[in-house]
C-alpha cells in the first residue's frame, strides 16, 4: 500500500508540473493525495482556468482522462464546490478535479464540450444547488420541475413541508 | 311465509333460480374483472410485477394489467409519489373511464413512508386522487397486494348490496 501511495504521489507531481507549464503557477490552488477517496490524486484549480485545465487533463498524452465518472456540487456555506471524478480507461488511472466558486453568484464554465457525460450531472447540480454552468446547451431543472422555487441542497434552504 | 313465497317454493323456482338486484349483479361482475393499469413508481412496483407473474398469478382473480388507462378499472399506485409525478398521476386517473378505483400500495403511497420529511415527496397519494384501499408494508409482499385487491372486490360488492350507485 505504501508503495502505491508513493507512486501516486509521483503521478500527482507529474500532472501538476504539466499543468504549471501550460497555465502558469497561479491557476492551481491546491493539490494533494485524497486519503478519503482511495488515495486518488486531487487537484484544486481556480475557476478561471477550470475549463482550460479540463481540456489539458483530457488531451495530454501523459494524462488522457477521457472518461467522466462523476460530477457534483457541494455547498460549503463559505463557497460552492464542483467535484469531478475522472478516469483514464487507457491508462487505468483516476483523478479528482475540483474548483471553487462564489456562493451567491455560482457560475462555472461547463465541461459538456469536453465530456458529453457532464450534460445531466451539471443539470443536477444546477437543479439542487443553483450552480450555473456557462456554455451548457440545455441547462434545466432535471429532477424538480421548472416551477420549483429555491435550491434544496443549499444549507439554508427553507422547506415548505408542514411536518418538519 | 306468504302465499307468493309458498308458490315459489312449491314450484322449485327458489331452488333453481338465482335472484338478485341489477346493482348487485353489476358489482359482482365488476369486482371479478378488475383490470389494473400497467404503471409503477418505485420498489413496490417490483412486488406488483411479482404478483402478476406466474408464481402468485394475479390473473386467477380476474385482474390483468392493461397497457392503457382507457382500458383500466383500477390504478395501483405502487411507490413513492414525488411532487413532480403527482400531476401526471392525476392526469392518468382522469383518463380512466368510470367506474374507477385506486389502491395505495405501500407506506409511500399511503402517507409518504420513509420520505415523509422530504422536500420533494407528496405525503400520500390521497392528496391527489381518492383512494379506496390502503395496503401497509414497505414494500407489501404479493400476498398483501392480493389481499388488498380482495378487499377492494369486497368493497365493490358491498357497495352494490347497499345500493350505492357507481356510474
Amino acid at each position: 500500500m505504501e508503495k502505491g501511495i508513493d507512486e501516486r504521489n509521483q503521478e500527482l507531481i507529474h500532472y501538476v508540473n504539466i499543468l504549471k507549464n501550460q497555465i502558469g503557477e497561479n491557476g492551481l490552488e491546491d493539490y494533494y493525495i485524497n486519503e478519503l477517496a482511495k488515495h486518488t490524486p486531487t487537484i484544486v484549480v481556480k475557476q478561471e482556468v477550470y475549463q482550460k485545465v479540463a481540456k489539458i487533463v483530457k488531451s495530454h498524452p501523459d494524462m488522457q482522462f477521457e472518461y467522466l465518472t462523476e460530477l457534483h456540487g457541494t455547498d460549503f456555506q463559505t463557497h460552492m464546490e464542483v467535484f469531478l471524478y475522472l478516469q483514464s480507461i487507457s491508462r487505468k488511472r483516476s483523478l479528482i478535479l475540483k474548483t471553487k466558486t462564489d456562493r451567491d453568484q455560482p457560475i462555472v464554465a461547463s465541461v459538456t464540450s469536453i465530456w458529453e457525460g457532464a450534460m445531466w450531472p451539471e443539470c443536477e447540480a444546477y437543479d439542487l444547488l443553483g450552480i450555473r454552468f456557462e456554455g451548457h446547451p440545455n441547462l434545466h431543472r432535471i429532477f424538480l420541475g421548472e416551477d420549483w422555487k429555491g435550491y434544496p441542497l443549499r444549507k439554508d434552504y427553507k422547506d415548505e413541508n408542514p411536518l418538519k | 311465509m306468504d302465499v307468493k313465497g309458498k308458490l315459489l317454493e312449491d314450484s322449485g323456482v327458489q331452488r333453481n333460480v338465482f335472484f338478485t338486484t341489477i346493482e348487485q349483479l353489476k358489482a359482482w361482475s365488476r369486482s371479478r374483472s378488475l383490470w389494473p393499469m400497467t404503471f409503477g413508481l418505485a420498489c413496490c412496483a417490483i412486488e406488483m410485477m411479482g404478483t402478476g407473474g406466474a408464481h402468485y398469478d394475479l390473473d386467477r382473480f380476474g385482474s390483468f394489467f392493461r397497457a392503457s388507462p382507457r382500458q383500466s378499472d383500477v390504478m395501483i399506485v405502487s411507490g413513492t409519489v414525488t411532487k413532480k409525478m403527482a400531476p401526471v398521476i392525476k392526469r392518468l386517473y382522469e383518463q380512466m373511464p368510470e367506474p374507477k378505483w385506486v389502491i395505495a400500495m405501500g407506506s409511500c403511497a399511503t402517507a409518504g413512508g420513509p420520505y415523509v420529511y422530504s422536500y420533494s415527496v407528496v405525503q400520500g397519494v390521497d392528496q391527489v386522487v381518492p383512494v379506496d384501499v390502503y395496503i401497509p408494508g414497505c414494500p407489501p409482499n404479493p400476498a398483501a397486494l392480493i389481499h388488498g385487491i380482495r378487499m377492494l372486490q369486497e368493497k365493490i360488492r358491498e357497495d352494490g348490496k347497499r345500493g350505492k350507485r357507481v356510474k
